[in-house]
């Protein structure tokens, strides 16, 4: 067990380190995400007023489409060099080297949802804070799900033809339920009054859907790396 | 293997569409739609199919990703087309009904879009067979399982989405009279569904015997 | 934990891609302690075998046996006494190099890292770039690395996809001076090439494969 923890870290770090010297998958989608919004708003904001509910659904797709270029980078990475391969050859059991790679994309949307989560709330006059806690369990449980299934998907797709495209094409509608539960337990902490037993059922939801596709992904894992 | 009972299943399938407009039409009108809701007839029973095949190819890949076996996959693909070929008449006769009965296209209905979800899925399973290049069949195995997966996750949570807001697509409850032709219709779908399934992976396993064939000519 | 083996059996192994057959009932045995170059055109499938004697592939059909190991069973431990060196050299050009070896060190699980990886850095003799990002190394420089980060974990079997690409003469020689240091330290190796000048006097054993099949 603590073999296993320190190879999920080994991982980690590495990419960490990686990421921290360069900065090159960070800044560039914190420029996407932003860009994003901006297209957006450009979309939903009706005389200078944002309409309601947008501020929900915007974060959300800027974190979906964000998410998904940097799992594409960052398996990107692995591809140059074929370091993947070098991974696949190594002693490493394959959950840990697939928990390593999810914990490194985590850790780096985090990043870039600290910067982005408040921007929104400023720039849609959204009360996104008023009920942190839950708002922030909120994005830990959707960004788990979205990451889950999409480190595993990107992981697949490292090999394959057209990867750029599959990857949204695969990853969007499987992750529809996490949009819908991010989307509207936002929106429910932001009607006046906030609507909490809503928010609480939807991030309930989320830890469910986490649960069930964490555990999936882990178990496929495995047969699907292998030729 | 159920190649005996075959030809009289797809007769018996046969006459049972055939039939079914009579039934249909003799069926009670529905109180606030008229004519137009007997569309519903074919539209939820290819609903009903399109989850038995997406179940089947879910099935059908897991059991592939884990053991490798090639009839596995066969039964895999096989699911996938029709849910994608089920997928495409509800997506098609359920705007139709929407339309005539409601006076709009598309509503966001609960289980439209819930379909609509699984036929994307499906249809990225087909793509990435065809595009992806070697090696896409255990990837696909592992979008349709996910897919499977997916399934109850997606109608949830779209359901609970949709009755937010009021909404006047609520499917009728089945008025007596209803109860048997749509029950006829169901079976008669469900036996294609099973008789496209059996004809589908026979094929696949003819197409691997001619890989097999193309193979043994080199020796 | 430790697992070992004194020979490679590849027997009768054959894989197939669709239509395609790369490999056609391909036999190889290697020893502890022999160096066998395998030779062929692109395409002859070298590279696939190669994947498939580093499980990293599956037969199709024969059996791979690591000693009394088979392939199948052998798992993450007898990954661990494989080392592999393909084309793309498998390092992280934004990593030191000294970084590079320190993690797949750990990957490994190996102990006394600082002790390995100087010990590493020395046989390549990039002691002074230990701190500097392998983006800046020439092609040769590059080499080295992989080759001591491919053997950091001591590993039985060595396979080695088309080493000597793109090398100069020098290099050249380092590389044939270092498979021979590894080849009297025990270890199985297994090269490809199409350069049949580049391993003259190296090899103990030569095969040649032919749209898969070996030629004899």
């Amino acid at each position: 067990m603590k073999a296993f923890a320190r190879a999920v870290w080994v991982v980690t770090r590495k990419d960490l380190l990686i990421e921290t010297r360069t900065r090159e998958i960070l800044f560039t989608t914190v420029f996407f995400a932003l860009a994003c919004v901006l297209v957006f708003a450009f979309g939903f904001v009706k005389e200078g007023r944002p309409m309601e509910d947008v501020a929900a659904g915007i974060l959300w797709i800027a974190i979906a489409f964000s998410g998904t270029l940097a799992l594409g980078r960052a398996f990107e990475r692995e591809r140059q060099g074929e370091t993947l391969r070098a991974l696949l050859i190594a002693p490493i059991d394959r959950p840990a080297l697939y928990l390593g790679k999810l914990l490194g994309i985590l850790i780096l949307l985090a990043a870039v949802e600290i910067l982005i989560v408040p921007l929104v709330a400023l720039m849609f006059q959204a009360a996104l804070f008023d009920h942190a806690l839950i708002m922030v369990a909120l994005l830990v449980a959707g960004t788990l799900g979205f990451a889950a299934v999409g480190t595993l998907f990107a992981a697949m797709l490292v090999r394959t033809r057209s990867r750029d495209v599959m990857l949204p094409v695969l990853l969007y509608p499987l992750t529809v339920p996490v949009i819908i539960a991010g989307v509207r337990g936002t929106a429910a902490l932001l009607q006046q009054p906030a609507d909490l037993p809503m928010a609480r059922a939807w991030l309930s939801f989320l830890l469910f859907f986490d649960i069930v596709f964490l555990t999936i992904s882990l178990w496929t894992f495995e047969p699907v790396m292998t030729e | 293997m159920l190649n005996r009972l075959f030809v009289p299943l797809a007769v018996v399938a046969a006459a049972m569409f055939a039939y079914a407009p009579f039934m249909i039409l003799n069926a009670p009108y529905e109180a606030t739609m008229g004519l137009v809701q007997k569309i519903f007839y074919f539209h939820a029973s290819a609903g009903m199919g399109l989850f038995l095949a997406a179940f089947v190819s879910g099935i059908g890949s897991a059991v592939f990703l884990f053991t490798r076996k090639p009839a596995a996959d066969r039964v895999a693909v096989a699911g996938a087309e029709l849910t994608v070929m089920l997928g495409l008449i509800v997506l098609v006769t359920g705007p139709l009904w929407a339309r005539k009965a409601w006076g709009v296209w598309w509503q966001w209905d609960a289980r439209l879009t819930s379909t609509l979800v699984m036929w994307m899925i499906f249809n990225a399973y087909l793509l990435l067979r065809r595009y992806g290049g070697p090696g896409s069949d255990r990837l696909a195995a592992a979008v349709s399982l996910f897919g499977m997966a997916n399934v109850p996750f997606v109608y949830w949570s779209v359901n609970v989405w949709r009755t937010l807001h009021p909404t006047t697509s609520v499917i009728p409850s089945l008025k007596p009279g209803m109860r048997g032709p749509f029950w006829f219709c169901v079976v008669a779908f469900l036996l294609v569904s099973t008789l496209i399934l059996m004809v589908r992976t026979e094929l696949e396993k003819r197409r691997q015997e001619l890989d097999e064939l193309y193979l043994a000519v080199e020796d | 934990m430790s697992l070992d083996f004194n020979q490679l059996r590849i027997v009768d192994v054959s894989r197939t891609f669709g239509r395609r057959r790369a490999l056609n009932k391909v036999s190889l045995t290697a020893g502890a302690g022999t160096m066998t170059a395998l030779l062929g055109h692109n395409g002859a499938g070298k590279s696939t075998l190669l994947s498939i004697a580093a499980t990293l592939l599956q037969a199709s059909s024969g059996r791979v046996a690591y000693g009394d190991i088979d392939a199948a069973t052998g798992g993450s431990a007898l990954r661990a006494r494989i080392g592999l060196l393909g084309h793309d050299l498998y390092l992280y050009p934004e990593l030191t190099a000294g970084e590079n070896l320190e993690f797949f060190a750990k990957v490994y699980g190996l102990d006394g890292i600082a002790r390995r990886v100087a010990a590493a850095l020395e046989r390549a003799g990039l002691t002074d770039r230990r701190d500097d990002t392998v983006a800046g190394f020439s092609r040769g420089m590059r080499q080295k690395l992989a080759l001591e980060r491919a053997l950091i974990h001591e590993p039985r079997l060595l396979l080695l996809d088309e080493p000597f690409t793109g090398l100069d003469e020098a290099a050249r020689s380092a590389l044939r001076d270092r498979l021979r240091v590894a080849r009297e330290a025990g270890a199985i190796i297994i090269l490809t090439t199409h350069d049949t000048a580049a391993i003259e006097g190296l090899t103990d054993a030569t095969a040649t494969l032919v749209d898969g099949r070996l030629a004899a």
